[in-house]
């Protein structure tokens, strides 16, 4: 049923459906609404499950370990600062492939402090082994966090999942959102029912350490799990689509690419942006077409090098940067993608901080882009520098 | 789609009233949206909140530059922030002022209604909170709310005699920007 509320509250109450029996949890701008809101429906009786209030976000993440070990749905919501001092157990849980899920509001890494958005957060964890969703909308946030438990949770997969959504511009925002029922909810995503977990009468160990005899193997088959999700990912995002008519089964979503001459590679709130910026400039003549990532862990290397096969030049819109490297994230893997191929992939680096970003900018970019120009920030204010 | 721009300061609800103006126009049937521009959480600092009214979904993320309407909660701001910066031609600019004949510089074409909403919160909530009061002069010259979708809207926010002392102040406003017209 559609519904308008504020970003935040939806992807609660995606939570909420999703029937966690374990939310653990600590409060950061632009992630409090979410638990906020988490915390009323167990107060309120209307959400089944143990709500921790913890002193950290270390001990946040710490706890959901322990109780997705002993096989309960567990769930927690984070944002920078946030998510750096959890990140000695971001990587535990994922190692021991452990399917928790995580809502993280997109924002800036300090220093300077910010509490304004960009994706540094997420992006500094690619490397943990926890796959990244990321959502355009509010619809894609809400949906996104179904879709995260129910594959992180397939038995060829277990692994730990983020759904990343842009801080303030979506968590706060109100929009409408297609909110599922519960019985859609519980029609879609089964109970959490591992084969193995810690049990006093079936004693076992989760995260042991690893001789160097032992060790390589682990992250080989945490590798292999990553490289699985994608036929996951697709066979659920498409059942999904069959039951609720989103299908979410592609890792990558054209937009008016079909014939497009320059595509733009984007993720996350700035793709709504972008395709209004591209209605224009296709008014205006000009062949522009916006290749959006969904998911970025596993990354879709053959899907973004298939969908791009036949443009003449790809511009890269990045919200992180990996500083000493050739730019943001996404450009770095999307030229990877495109190794072998004659085709420019330029890299833009924007709205780091919460600079906004608004059409005329993107255009600004795409004709850079066609003059050769990028593998740059963009928007600079030249009187600081 | 137009865009509507409000000017305040911290405290004085101008978050709410967008978001009850955007949950106003859903129930019209309207696809709207809904922010805050984004900033220090500070009692009396300048403050503003967008909404936009669409006939689908708002893809666009941006803030408001060239808003449809502004709403300015405080004239006082008016010294201190361009408030009327980038409002459309045939735009309404809609002032909270108890000076019935200030003359503020709009844009050429901008349509300035000044409003004592002061006055008016205060005689129907006791409190010189203007923003409910606000939303009724803006359904009233805007037209892109209905007067009975924001009396919900205030209903679903606000407990009891709250909701029926802001709706009261949202009416008087209401009726006399209709009376003007």
């Amino acid at each position: 049923m559609m519904e308008i509320t504020e970003g935040s509250h939806a992807v609660a109450e995606a939570v909420r459906l999703s029937r966690p029996q374990v939310v653990s949890a600590y409060p950061i701008t632009p992630q409090t609404h979410i638990v906020e809101a988490l915390a009323d429906f167990v107060a309120n009786g209307t959400l089944d499950a143990e709500y921790l209030t913890v002193d950290s976000e270390l001990s946040a993440l710490s706890a959901c370990v322990g109780a997705s070990a002993a096989g309960s749905r567990t769930y927690s919501a984070t944002t920078s600062q946030g998510l750096m001092l959890m990140a000695e157990v971001v990587f535990n849980a994922a190692g021991m492939r452990l399917p928790i899920v995580m809502s993280i509001a997109n924002r800036a890494l300090g220093a300077p402090l910010s509490i304004w958005n960009d994706m540094q957060d997420s992006i500094a964890m690619r490397d943990s082994g926890w796959l990244q969703f990321y959502a355009e909308d509010n619809q894609e946030a809400t949906d996104l966090h179904f879709l995260a438990y129910k594959v992180a949770e397939d038995a060829t997969i277990q692994l730990p999942a983020f759904v990343c959504f842009d801080g303030f511009i979506l968590s706060h925002t109100y929009e409408p959102i297609d909110m599922l029922t519960q019985e859609q909810v519980d029609q879609y995503l089964p109970a959490y029912n591992p084969a193995e977990k810690l049990d006093a009468k079936d004693p076992m160990s989760f995260g042991m350490y690893a001789t160097p005899d032992y060790y390589m193997e682990f992250r080989y088959e945490m590798d292999e799990a990553q490289k699985r999700a994608k036929d996951v990912i697709a066979k659920y995002g498409k059942e999904f689509g069959t039951l609720f008519g989103r299908d979410y089964s592609a890792l990558v979503e054209g937009y008016q690419l079909a014939d497009a001459e320059t595509a733009i590679i984007a993720m996350g709130s700035i793709c709504g942006t972008v395709k209004d910026a591209i209605d224009e400039m296709r008014a205006a003549g000009k062949k522009v077409g916006l290749l959006k990532i969904r998911v970025f862990r596993p990354f879709p290397y053959e899907e973004i090098k298939k969908a791009l096969a036949h443009v003449q030049r790809i511009a890269v819109l990045d919200k992180n940067i990996s500083l000493g490297a050739k730019g943001g994230a996404t450009a770095i893997e999307v030229r990877d993608a495109m190794y072998g191929s004659t085709i420019p992939v330029k890299g833009y680096v924007l709205g780091l901080g919460g600079r906004d970003i608004r059409k005329k900018d993107i255009k600004e970019i795409v004709s850079l882009c066609e003059n050769g120009a990028g593998d740059q920030f963009y928007g600079l204010r030249k009187e600081l520098i | 789609m137009r865009e509507l721009r409000i000017h305040g300061r911290g405290g004085q609800g101008s978050v709410t009233a967008a978001e009850l103006i955007a949950v106003a126009a859903f129930e019209g049937g309207v696809f709207s949206q809904a922010f805050p521009a984004f900033g220090v959480e500070r009692r009396g600092a300048p403050v503003q909140a967008f909404v936009r009214f669409n006939n689908q979904r708002v893809r666009l993320r941006s803030q408001v530059y060239e808003p449809d309407y502004i709403i300015v909660q405080d004239s006082t701001l008016i010294k201190d922030v361009n408030v009327f910066a980038g409002v459309k031609a045939g735009g309404i600019a809609i002032v909270n002022t108890a000076d019935k004949n200030a003359d503020f510089a709009v844009p050429e074409g901008v349509k300035l209604i000044l409003i004592d909403a002061t006055s008016i919160a205060l005689k129907a909530i006791g409190l010189p909170i203007t923003n409910t009061t606000l939303m009724g002069a803006f359904a009233a010259a805007s037209g892109e709310i209905q007067f009975t979708a924001l009396e919900n809207a205030l209903k679903h926010r606000f407990p009891g005699e709250l909701a029926t002392k802001n709706i009261a102040a949202a009416k008087i406003a209401y009726d006399s920007i209709k009376g003007a017209a």
